[in-house]
């Protein structure tokens, strides 16, 4: 699952909407160290586009976006700045 | 501390700007802000702060709404006409934002209680409509070193500034001493229209807010002046008075003077 990459965090969004999916990423991340790395599932196709967006607007990297199924896409973040 | 899902979406427009996240939020819900006056700056300042999450607004008033107030006063409606200006505006406070306490003071503030009163706050916003409280409210702050944001309206006009005691200029660098009685019409002799007030004390908010993130740069030895006649804004430098006699190098002024010497109170 991680191709290489390892996982410190994932969230589970499903089922939430703009902006509250961006706020639940931006809070998961608050709570890392740099360096550290988080795993977002959703199922809100605009969220699967502006939570990277808005990830990389705050200095954070973006590692993976894929949708792994009808539904769902899962998201890895990479903190590289507080 | 963790935010409660009502949190979550009451603050979700601050949370996700990167100059606040969670831990902005989080410093807005723990900070203790002291307003002086529940009137025109008041009303907007402490509106902005209670929807911002500001944990604790301390208040002082010591004046009831009148019908005269409302074409500005924005925390006091028609039915709270009669009411302590500190119960209707504690009221519309705790109504807009649960989360907030308002300690409310319904007294006049003077020399002698003002220091008791700012010691627990950690900002000051001064909304008074009086020279003799403006300086009380600077010389205290001064003393205490407590950060203060000064507003002041008249007419068509605004200024707003903010004194950081020990790094910028205070309000004696900027005015020395008050202007004798008379000189400088009151908003009840001269009029004021009514979002002046709204705009200076949005302002005032958007200070405290920043003293309380640590983001941005505050209005420390400027004034700024709003002319809505003109729609303009002017900056005007204000430099620190190293023989400014309450903040500068040698002050005279070490204790709070009886400031109300000479002035009639014009209500």
């Amino acid at each position: 699952m991680g191709e290489g990459i390892g996982i410190d965090k994932k969230i589970n969004i499903k089922g939430l909407v703009c902006p509250y999916t961006f706020v639940k990423a931006k809070l998961a991340v608050e709570d890392m160290e740099v360096g550290q790395v988080l795993e977002i599932l959703l199922d809100y196709e605009e969220a699967s586009r502006s939570i990277p967006k808005s990830m990389e607007d705050h200095g954070q990297k973006v590692l993976k976006v894929e949708k792994i199924n009808d539904t769902d896409w899962r998201l890895v973040i990479r903190k590289e700045k507080e | 501390m963790d935010f409660t899902e009502d949190q979550l979406q009451r603050y979700s427009r601050h949370i996700i700007l990167p100059e606040v996240g969670g831990k902005g939020q989080r410093k807005l819900l723990k900070a203790k802000v002291f307003i002086i006056g529940a009137g025109g700056l008041g009303c907007p300042v402490g509106y902005y702060l209670a929807a911002a999450g500001v944990g604790t607004i301390g208040m002082i008033d010591n004046d009831t709404v009148e019908l005269s107030n409302l074409q500005r006063q924005i925390a006091h409606s028609t039915k709270t006409l009669g009411m302590s200006k500190i119960d209707s505006a504690k009221a519309t406070f705790e109504a807009l934002n649960p989360d907030v306490k308002v300690v409310g003071i319904k007294e006049r503030i003077s020399k002698d209680n003002i220091l008791d009163f700012i010691k627990d706050y950690d900002i000051v916003v001064d909304g008074s409509d009086n020279f003799p409280t403006r300086y009380l409210v600077n010389d205290a702050c001064v003393i205490a070193k407590k950060p203060l944001v000064s507003g002041a309206i008249l007419k068509f006009e605004g200024h707003v500034t903010t004194i950081v005691p020990g790094e910028g200029h205070c309000y004696r660098c900027l005015f020395e001493e008050m202007p004798p009685p008379g000189l400088v019409p009151s908003c009840q002799e001269a009029g004021v229209i009514g979002a002046i007030p709204g705009v200076v004390g949005s302002l005032q908010a958007i200070e405290v807010v920043k003293l309380i993130l640590g983001k941005g740069d505050v209005l420390k030895n400027t004034l700024l002046i709003y002319d809505a006649l003109k729609t303009t804004f002017r900056r005007i430098k204000v430099p620190k008075n190293p023989d400014c006699p309450v903040c500068g190098n040698n002050p005279t002024i070490t204790e709070l003077l009886d400031y109300e010497a000479g002035y009639c109170a014009v209500r």
